[in-house]
């Protein structure tokens, strides 16, 4: 009794405080807020948006026509063909391997689920350099298939196919772990409808499956693809520099670089940046429509499962 | 007479998995996983076990080699403790604070993923070379960035930040208000009640953060060697000179320090996982 009392009469001077001084004032001090923003926007400003000013500004620095022939110059487009043809086969390749294991791991328990998806994982622990050094180990001159290759007249090394396994390998662990969280999130119960009603095991898989991960599915084909088109590390160490074959695009970004074609150089630059930009832009409408992808990125992929139960 | 099965015998024929292709999409997952990247990595193991321990230890231990790895990994350390104070400070405008293009700059976040690395590496040269725009701004202090270990530092920064952010991004959305609020109402102020209940909440959350970049950090190569100088001793990475040796085709020079980085990175990634299910237990235990 006594207590609803004190409720109300703090209620009721409260109400007159307001009366009496217009609006109450904010519990945190505006101008610390401010100094917050202003150094977190200084901070990306520096490190984010500086540094990709910095190649659209390099790249006209001589003119849109200089920028114009630096961007068909031949040997730029060899590179982008190059570039094309090498995610065009790594991405579907580990969109495959994505797919199947994120039904194994979403849609069964196993015992050593977790050991495999730490492997899955692996190659995010391992430098660029180091990913092409093995293919180098195996497929090289002096490496373990390197007589029999050679006898065969095969090239894997300083040709396609080695860029193609070092991309495959630096792009492995994206689609998969996208995948995962998002078919751990559908559950199974859709399939399991689906296959009492009749379906077969295909058909549920196209007709059901496929349609719930579609977003989540075009989310990591997306950070796979980023990532293919611009790896430098692993394929510049099995690559060979071969201008015109087996250049990609940021290697022959390297090449005119190291030649002071500053303009060439950022102007191939400016195509990466922009596929980059539009990665980002992808990336946040589908963010948009599909909430949950967000922060699924960087998030072990079992999160979700834990949180469920 | 044929009897009706019953709903017993029902649940004993029917299969303990119902869904199709589970050995299928295992079968291929394992054996798609070990062609391209348990074999493969296996190799480096394999190589570096016929060196023998002394001339493993001998090439090793070369100042050359000592000096690359100390650099990369001292570089990835410094860049990942500002990507851990700077990821806070981004992080925590971006999930309390409404602020114009707010979105726009939550998205650009994530442009060091996007961005190839060899992009990121010139671009930073050119604004921190002496005659750039940060660059210029720097010399008259005495401060040179490119070609020298700031400039590693710099483009691992670069590299790692989006780590932070988005490991600490989700914690800070999920963190009660009301706690604070509470601290408030007992005559906390805002710093107290940052430093008392907000931190301790978040700091597994950052220790993760920090520790991806770092391990990003380590094994960076594009974005390092335009910035970098890449003299021997001084400001030559590890996986540069994993570079150089195999260029003078010293590949059992390349190897040795293969390992080594993939040994102490593997290493990195088990306490990261640790670290990860054990923020699990106590975030998801509340």
């Amino acid at each position: 009794m006594q207590s609803r009392v004190l409720a109300a009469s703090y209620e009721m001077s409260d109400a007159e405080v307001s009366r009496a001084h217009g609006p109450r004032p904010r519990r945190r001090p505006q101008w610390g807020r401010l100094l917050l923003i202003a150094a977190a926007l200084s901070f990306l400003g520096v490190f984010l948006a500086l540094p990709l000013l910095a190649v659209f500004v390099q790249a006209l620095a001589m003119g849109v026509g200089a920028y114009v022939a630096a961007i068909f110059d031949p040997m730029a487009w060899a590179a982008v063909k190059l570039t094309l043809r090498i995610a065009a086969t790594a991405v579907p390749l580990n969109l495959v391997f994505g797919v199947a294991a994120a039904w194994a791991i979403a849609k069964f328990d196993f015992r050593g689920k977790s050991t495999l998806i730490s492997l899955i994982d692996l190659p995010f622990a391992v430098s660029p350099v180091i990913a092409g050094l093995i293919f180098i180990l195996i497929f090289g001159t002096h490496g373990w298939f390197g007589g029999t290759l050679r006898a065969h007249h095969i090239r894997v090394v300083f040709a396609v196919p080695g860029i193609v396994l070092a991309t495959t390998f630096v792009t492995f662990p994206f689609i998969a772990r996208e995948l995962i969280p998002v078919m751990q999130a559908q559950g199974k119960d859709d399939e399991e409808t689906a296959l009492s009603l009749g379906a077969s095991g295909w058909q549920t898989f196209w007709r059901v499956t496929l349609p719930n991960i579609r977003w989540g599915l075009l989310y990591g084909v997306l950070l796979c693809n980023a990532r293919a088109m611009g790896e430098f590390g692993a394929v510049s160490v099995v690559s060979g520099h071969i201008r015109g074959l087996t250049n990609t695009m940021p290697l022959h970004v390297e090449i005119l670089y190291n030649e002071y074609n500053y303009v060439g150089a950022f102007a191939v630059a400016s195509l990466l940046a922009l596929l980059a930009l539009l990665t980002l832009a992808g990336k946040s409408l589908l963010e948009w429509r599909q909430p949950e992808l967000r922060h699924s990125a960087r998030q072990p992929p079992d999160r979700t499962r834990r949180e469920r139960t | 007479m044929a009897t009706p099965l019953t709903a017993v015998e029902l649940k004993m024929h029917k299969p303990r998995r119902v869904l199709p292709g589970f050995q299928m999409t295992l079968g291929y997952t394992m054996t798609y996983l070990s062609l391209l990247v348990l074999i493969p990595l296996s190799a480096v193991f394999i190589r570096s076990l016929g060196l023998g321990w002394g001339h493993f230890w001998e090439i090793v231990t070369a100042p050359r080699v000592v000096a690359s790895l100390r650099l990369s990994f001292g570089a990835a350390l410094v860049a990942a403790s500002i990507n851990a104070l700077f990821g806070l400070l981004v992080a925590w405008v971006l999930v309390r604070y409404t602020f114009p293009f707010r979105r726009l700059i939550d998205a650009i976040v994530d442009l060091p993923f996007a961005l190839p690395t060899a992009v990121a590496g010139i671009a930073l040269t050119a604004l921190y070379a002496p005659n750039g725009w940060l660059g210029a701004a720097l010399k008259p202090l005495g401060i040179k960035v490119a070609y020298t270990p700031l400039g590693i530092v710099v483009a691992l920064t670069f590299i790692g930040l989006p780590f932070v952010v988005r490991t600490l991004q989700p914690v800070l959305e999920d963190l009660d208000k009301e706690v604070e609020q509470a601290a408030a109402t007992l005559g906390a102020s805002a710093v107290q009640a940052f430093v008392l209940v907000i931190l301790p909440a978040l700091w597994p959350a950052m220790l993760t953060g920090f520790a991806l970049a770092f391990a990003r950090a380590v094994g960076e190569y594009g974005s390092v060697i335009f910035i970098a100088g890449n003299m021997p001793m001084k400001s030559e990475i590890a996986p540069l000179l994993i570079v150089a040796k195999l260029e003078q085709y010293d590949y059992a020079g390349a190897t040795a320090i293969a390992v080594v980085m993939l040994v102490l990175s593997f290493a990195l990634m088990l306490g990261i996982n640790a670290l990860q299910s054990w923020t699990l237990s106590r975030h998801g235990g509340r």
